[in-house]
């Protein structure tokens, strides 16, 4: 086996390696759609986050806008501190709403943004003041029995 | 009675000091390994040589088992995921259970059996006929010169083998779900790359195929340069190779799995 | 310029706490073909490994152009290994290269000769054996006899000023012995080079070397040139060179007496 013939299999084998990492990025993995433009960063407060984590979506309409970048807990207002990194090409105004949704039923946390119509636009190191917590299961079913049992309740003194 | 039991306490207490002992050689070994490794760069061919052994005649095996074990998946996956209703998640189920686990591992097991084996056996072979003291005593160091290219070659291999793996082994999972079965080949795809992310799955994926190129390689070269230059010895070396190698990969895999899922 | 060119102090070597050697002095001038005869396991290939710096002693020295060998650093070894060239008992040829890459091995190592160079001074050494026109084939085409004469062909590429044979004659047919025999003479009196042959062959050997040591239980029993030696009078000698099976070294390997032994099979 002379050497030309080995550095020619070992040259396919190494491009064919290579196109399959490639692939496996590519249509496999969101290499494209992951974030690999510039970011801004905006913070926004709230009381309770469920099951969000950092590098979690935030999207807009349904589409894919930033990233959450850091999830920090402010002991002086004892508020979850969301900082998002949104990708510089979209602009928001400054009473958008930043909302926890899940995604699917029991899938992964996300940030939706809604905007609002403000003509001043979210620049670096703003804050959102409008934002909407997640919808905690136990918070949701316990809501459920409250008004359960006052509604029995109002039928037993309207008899 | 109680001299066997002295003895049997001696005897294990021998078997882990020469453990110990073992383990001590093979760390020189691959520090040797690392310190003379200048040659298999500035002398490539040397590596490219081995890189054919160990690299590109591991295609086939690979390639075929990763075919088979996709196939496997996509069977497997779709029979339970169809019972909660989300079929459409068998893309998402082949693809993350290939590129975070079953590629870097299979691969290396695979790759223990068929290029390990090898190369114990043909260090321990050339330990046997001489050839290593004759290139000593041609002022060539034979660990600079043989084992320093074979552990290079086998270490860019591995992170090679096991992307070819995966993404073979998602083309088998496709196969049994789009045209065999039925699945939506949209849903398939699309909701396969919203869930695998590059960062977290595909580079810990080619991590964990670096990591075990590593383990795997300088096990299978230092049991050959170890082996006792005989018939026997280098048989039982290349059982050794198979069975370190592979307790190594998976205990090194639930120690990287969770590092990484912190 | 030493006259000797290997000279051997003193030494002692153990092995596995066995003590191999126990004080043996030798000495090997310049241009002489040097045999070292003894039993097997008398410890004949060590002493080439501590020649050639594989192993240390336990105490003496083998100084090699003046040199002693253990107290040199990895690189001053090394260079001290380049003028040295050693047949290995099998041949020990590197299986996955041609005969032509072989030889060329050393050259390709240690020289930086273009290719044209190397190719004419293969094609130089494997005539001196007879095998240029087997360049082209793999080390498991050759016979036993032609491995060993492609392994000196290896041997002497460079140009060695020693020449170490570990047992060169084992296992070869009558007329690949004397082929041996003849080159391992002829390329030691045309390189001007020193030639060590270990073996155990008394009939080839006393045929062509300058002088012989007769080594057993690690010591030099005896020493001379094969005219000498032939007619001592030694029993070592005697029984080795006679190839008798009994006298100083024994037939029977330790054991107790036989008639116990016997007995004691009985009752047990």
């Amino acid at each position: 086996m002379d050497r030309t013939t080995i550095d020619l299999w070992v040259g396919i084998f190494v491009a064919l390696g290579v196109a399959a990492l490639f692939g496996l990025a590519m249509k496999v993995g969101n290499l494209t759609s992951s974030q690999i433009g510039a970011t801004y960063n905006v913070t926004a407060a709230f009381e309770n986050i469920g099951g969000l984590k950092a590098r979690a979506p935030v999207k807009s309409a349904g589409v894919l806008v930033g990233r959450v970048e850091n999830i920090q807990f402010d002991s002086k207002t004892y508020e979850a501190q969301v900082t998002l990194a949104i990708d510089t090409h979209y602009e928001f105004p400054k009473d958008t709403f930043a909302n926890i949704y899940t995604a699917g039923l029991l899938g992964e946390q996300y940030i939706g943004l809604d905007p609002g119509g403000d003509e001043a636009m979210l620049k670096n190191g703003d804050k959102i003041s409008h934002t909407q917590d997640a919808v905690v299961l136990e918070k949701l079913i316990s809501q459920f029995l409250y008004s359960k049992a006052s509604e029995t309740d109002e039928k037993k003194e309207s008899k | 009675m109680l001299n066997r039991l002295n003895r049997t306490l001696r005897g294990i207490g021998h078997r882990v000091i020469d453990r110990i002992w073992r383990l001590g050689r093979a760390s020189r070994f691959f520090l040797s390994t690392l310190v003379l490794s200048g040659e298999s760069f500035r002398r490539l061919h040397l590596t490219i040589r081995e890189m054919y052994f160990t690299g590109v005649l591991s295609l086939i095996i690979i390639m075929v088992s990763a075919l088979f074990v996709g196939m496997v998946l996509g069977l497997q996956g779709y029979n339970t995921l169809q019972k909660y209703g989300s079929s459409d998640a068998i893309g998402v189920l082949v693809a993350l259970s290939l590129v975070r686990e079953l590629g870097p591992v299979v691969t290396a097991l695979l790759f223990a059996g068929r290029a390990g084996t090898a190369i114990t056996a043909e260090i321990g072979l050339m330990k046997a006929t001489e050839q290593l003291s004759a290139m000593e005593m041609m002022a060539v160091n034979p660990i600079a010169r043989v084992v320093a290219p074979r552990f290079w070659a086998g270490v860019i291999s591995m992170p090679f083998l096991a992307a070819l793996f995966s993404m073979v082994g998602v083309f088998g999972g496709y196969l049994v779900a789009v045209p065999l079965i039925g699945v939506d080949e949209g849903a398939f795809w699309s909701q396969m790359q919203s869930s695998v992310d590059f960062h977290e799955d595909i580079v810990n994926g080619v991590i964990k195929s670096c990591v075990f190129g590593v383990v795997c390689t300088i096990i299978a070269l230092f049991e050959g340069y170890d082996a006792p230059p005989t018939a026997e010895g280098v048989s039982r070396a290349t059982t050794r190779t198979v069975v370190n190698s592979s307790l190594a990969v998976l205990g090194l895999d639930f120690v990287l799995t969770s590092f990484m899922l912190n | 310029m030493t006259e000797n060119i290997v000279e051997i102090n003193n030494l002692s070597f153990a092995y596995n706490n066995r003590l191999l050697h126990k004080g043996i002095n030798m000495r090997f001038p310049r241009g002489k073909v040097v045999a070292i005869m003894g039993g097997s396991g008398s410890g004949k290939t060590t002493i080439l490994r501590l020649i050639g710096g594989q192993l240390k002693p336990s105490a003496g020295e083998v100084r090699v152009d003046g040199k002693v060998v253990h107290k040199q650093s990895r690189q001053e070894i090394y260079r001290l290994r380049r003028k040295m060239g050693m047949l290995f008992q099998f041949g020990a040829l590197f299986t996955d290269l041609s005969v032509f890459d072989n030889v060329a091995f050393p050259m390709r190592e240690h020289t930086d000769l273009p290719e044209s160079v190397i190719r004419d001074l293969v094609l130089l050494k494997l005539n001196a054996v007879g095998l240029r026109g087997a360049r082209d084939l793999m080390p498991s085409e050759l016979s036993g006899g032609m491995s060993r004469r492609v392994a000196l062909a290896r041997a002497v590429a460079l140009d060695p000023a020693i020449i170490m044979y570990d047992e060169p004659f084992a296992g070869l047919d009558p007329i690949s012995m004397g082929v041996i025999v003849n080159l391992i003479r002829s390329l030691n009196d045309a390189l001007g080079a020193t030639s060590i042959v270990v073996t155990h062959d008394v009939h080839e050997t006393f045929a062509f070397v300058d002088y012989i040591y007769f080594v057993s239980d690690g010591v030099v029993v005896a020493e001379g040139t094969p005219d000498d030696l032939s007619k001592s009078d030694l029993p070592f000698v005697h029984q080795f060179v006679h190839g008798e099976a009994d006298g100083p070294v024994p037939f029977h390997y330790a054991a107790p007496d036989y008639r116990q032994d016997l007995l004691r099979g009985a009752n047990a």
